[in-house]
């Protein structure tokens, strides 16, 4: 009997990658001088069932490998060897290891065993060197275990299974037959367990087996066949009287009986194919049980709904109007929970992404000869998958990036009076709509001076320019814009932080820095929790209805005389406390008639993008809501000044504006950056 | 009067729902502009409507009349006759929308054409498809196949694609 195992293999994939991460956070919060024995089986536990897994489905490249990451594991968790920090560093280099082959498994190709063997050898060499001295009674069953003797002539196999085992659905019998494809086998039972007959259970299997395998079978392969049920069953694998002298080191001597239940272990982590249908290539979630049963109960209440409101259509009166209203009114609000729900599945914590820093800034940290501390706060703060995983590479290069320029060399950290150890934190919390996320570092912060310096040098602004900090902080987002002095592998490519900026304003969010020299630096990245769905302020120019993201909008005001400046014809500012923000009139931009072109007939709505502020004058500010986002380039193409389009309840189109679209289409561009290069041309000619 | 546009659309829907489930060679929906008759490919034809004011978009072309919504979906909307050099005329209760779902590079797109009514279905064998003289409207001839006849009638079959909203 054959099951197409292919058809597990994404779910095989998706939990060895989940389990990659638990042993590499574990390892990462291992202190070798203080190793609890909860860690060390968490990652035991880890690795036991990607071998497993791996066994099962026939990739034994990462099978064997994981076995002897597992046997170091395993005499570490029963106290037999010290662990060290380099072994740690060893366990890292394997995580990365296995990481890589089963990527190249997942991508269908060749899988590269040259630093798995390097690996291996490693491995091997600690436990020859070191597992003796350190448990010299019983090791010699651990470490033979670990030779594998690939040239025995057969194998003396005791197999008792759990009682159980005949109602897991495993049939011994099928065992001996993919036994016997192996080699010549005999099989003897033992029956000396077996009840009198009015006690017996027919569903309980109370035999043991002694089975005589000759053939030139591995002992992997042997122990393959039972690999199902070795969590329950005793199971003993001894060699035959060996025919040629054994060439291994004498602890490799087989002892005479091997009593390998010792070596399976407690934990029940041995992947069994789960029964989902899983396509492959199609990216999963996990979804908790709680969320798919909310929604299951949003569903149940709009059936409700409907049918209530159905009966009510068959035969309506206008004295049941009330109950009309009632009903239209739960409908609503059933729609929105509903619509709520369904968000909230594809909302993951957003641990998912700050999961792979505490091993970035680990590595980084060693070769820069730095040391770092990396604090995560706000881990459980929850995030779209999608804008999730799209953030992921930014907020590598920002870590890397304070690593890099932020965190001062310890001597330097001391000469300054601060503490050695340097801190970064990534923090995470919601804020409005919006999801917020912080860089902080306490380094050096950004130099100021050598950042005006490089960008006066690089034609981005001219010296002339009077530059706030906060702009001249700002200028780092630049392309083609890099302070580092030499180009290292880490940062300095000047590629970094532009890119930085366009990935996260093609997730409609933000990002800015705030920086004090000597105290350090922070970035806060701000983002919608969601792609699909923004808080909308509609709004009113003649009869045309546009939108304004929600979190754009700094404030509404009616304006007066005495607030408005004319700098020159066609350019007004509207002076709003300490500052002058220019005046956008949204019908001249987009060439439509207005009620009144007066700016006091209209309202000023003061909206921020792009680091700047800008009034539009609208007539009229109509209701809040929210809108889902439709895309206006499916069918037609990218429009200036406008991100998207909704439909309104009344089925009509309307467009979302984008502010820093609409910046571009007025022309306001106060800092004038881009004209720099021109000027710089001119006086070369 | 509505009445009877609303008959017409409808017959118009079936035939288009019946030539799609049979398979009688290249069919085309006819439709008037300027009392000429014009054909495009009915298997690229989606729905009829009526006309309907739609969203305008700032800055678009002059033909870009606007976007709507297709249950959910945003399409733009354009004047034909505006496309093919024809003077403008004032949308009334015969104005119709013909949704299409014409090619482009970026995979197929769904657009609105405002043509002045619609007329029939008929069949055209390649033969009796005759090639357009090359003295059309210039820049239009891209989208002009051939000429058609039917008895009495010439039809100009178009082939329409998602340039139309860059073009005039």
């Amino acid at each position: 009997m054959s099951v197409d195992l292919s058809q597990f293999h994404q779910v095989f994939f998706e939990e060895s990658h989940e389990g990659l991460d638990t042993m590499e956070s574990a390892l990462l919060n291992l202190d070798v001088a203080e190793i609890e024995s909860e860690t060390i089986n968490e990652i035991f536990r880890a690795a036991h069932s990607i071998k497993g897994g791996s066994g099962t489905f026939g990739f034994n490249e990462i099978a064997d490998f994981t076995h002897v990451v597992e046997t170091l594991l395993d005499l570490i968790r029963s106290d037999q060897f010290v662990m060290q920090t380099e072994h740690v560093e060893l366990f890292l280099k394997s995580v990365d290891c296995i990481r890589s082959m089963i990527n190249q498994l997942e991508a269908d190709e060749a899988v590269d065993t040259s630093t798995a063997k390097d690996l291996k050898r490693q491995f091997e060499a600690v436990l020859a060197g070191d597992a003796g001295p350190a448990a010299e009674s019983d090791s010699g069953t651990k470490v033979a275990e670990t030779q594998t003797t690939e040239n025995s002539s057969g194998w003396d196999i005791y197999f008792k299974p759990d009682v159980d085992v005949l109602k897991t659905g495993n049939e011994p019998l099928r065992m001996f037959r993919e036994l016997a494809e192996m080699g010549t086998v005999a099989v003897s039972a033992n029956t000396e367990n077996v009840p009198s007959f009015s006690e017996m259970d027919p569903e309980s299997c109370y035999l043991s087996w002694n089975i005589q395998l000759e053939g030139d079978a591995s002992e992997a392969s042997v122990r393959e066949v039972f690999e199902w049920v070795i969590d329950d069953a005793e199971l003993t694998v001894t060699p035959i009287a060996q025919s040629s002298p054994e060439s291994k080191p004498a602890e490799a001597e087989p002892l005479a009986e091997l009593d390998n239940t010792a070596e399976v272990p407690a934990a029940k982590a041995v992947a069994k194919p789960t029964k989902k249908d899983s396509k492959p290539e199609s990216s999963s979630i996990r979804v908790g049980t709680d969320k798919v049963d909310s929604l299951i109960n949003m569903v149940g209440e709009l059936v409700i709904t409907q049918s209530m409101l159905g009966e009510l259509g068959r035969d309506f009166s206008i004295d049941r109007l009330p109950r009309l209203m009632e009903g239209l009114e739960q409908l609503n609000n059933h729609t929105r929970e509903l619509q709520e729900s369904v968000m909230r599945i594809r909302m993951l914590p957003i641990s998912f992404a700050f999961s792979r820093f505490p091993r970035l800034v680990h590595d980084m940290s060693k070769s820069l000869g730095k040391k770092v501390e990396l604090e995560l706060t706000g881990e459980q703060t929850e995030l779209d998958k999608t804008v999730m995983e799209r953030i992921g590479d930014p907020l590598v290069h920002l870590v890397r990036n304070s690593l890099d320029h932020g965190i001062e060399m310890p001597e330097h950290r001391l000469a300054q009076g601060k503490d050695e150890m340097g801190k970064i934190t990534l923090n995470a919390f919601h804020q409005g709509g919006n999801i917020v996320i912080q860089i902080i570092d306490d380094g050096a912060g950004l130099n100021r001076d050598r950042i005006l310096e490089k960008a006066i040098e690089k034609g981005l602004v001219s010296a002339q320019d009077k530059l706030a900090d906060e702009q001249i902080y700002d200028l780092v987002f630049k392309p083609g814009f890099s302070t580092a002095a030499e180009i290292t592998d880490i940062s300095g490519r000047g590629v970094g932080m532009d890119v930085v900026r366009r990935n996260i304003q093609e997730l409609n969010g933000s990002v800015e820095v705030e920086s004090h020299p000597g105290e350090g630096s922070v970035f806060t990245i701000r983002l919608p929790l969601t792609l699909a769905i923004l808080d909308g302020q509609l709004i009113r120019v003649g009869e045309h209805v546009y939108i304004f993201p929600l979190v754009s909008i700094v404030e509404s005001i009616q304006s007066y005389d005495q607030m408005i400046h004319r700098v020159s014809s066609g350019c007004d500012v509207l002076r709003l406390r300490e500052e002058y923000v220019p005046i956008v009139r949204l019908w001249d931009i987009f060439n439509n008639k207005p009620d009144s072109e007066a700016l006091e007939d209209g309202l000023l709505v003061v909206v921020e993008g792009d680091n700047m502020k800008i009034a539009v004058l609208v007539d009229d500010l109509l209701a809040q809501q929210q809108v889902v986002i439709k895309s206006l380039q499916d069918n037609y193409r990218s429009v200036e000044g406008i991100s998207g389009a909704t439909i309104l309840g009344d089925g009509t189109v309307s467009l979302i504006l984008d502010i820093s679209g609409l910046i571009k289409l007025a022309g306001v561009n106060r800092n004038d950056y881009k004209k720099a290069p021109a000027q710089d041309d001119t006086r070369a000619a | 009067m509505l009445q009877e546009q609303v008959t017409d659309i409808e017959q118009a829907n079936d035939s288009i729902e019946a030539a799609r489930s049979s398979n009688l060679g290249e069919q085309y929906l006819t439709f008037y502009m300027n009392k000429e008759e014009f054909g495009v490919n009915i298997l690229s034809v989606q729905e009829i409507r009526g006309w309907e004011p739609v969203t305008a978009i700032p800055n678009a072309p002059r033909h870009v009349k606007g976007v709507m919504n297709l249950r959910g979906t945003v399409a733009p909307v354009i004047d034909l006759r505006m496309c093919f050099g024809l003077e403008e005329q004032a949308y009334t209760n015969e104005t119709v929308v013909i949704i299409l779902t014409v090619p482009s590079e970026g995979g197929p797109k769904v657009m609105g054409v405002i043509v002045d009514a619609v007329s029939d279905v008929h069949n055209f064998n390649e033969d009796s498809v005759q090639p357009s003289p090359d003295l059309s409207h210039e820049g239009q001839a891209q989208y002009i196949k051939g000429l058609g006849s039917t008895d009495d009638q010439m039809v100009i079959l178009l082939e329409l694609t998602d340039e139309l909203i860059d073009d005039v």
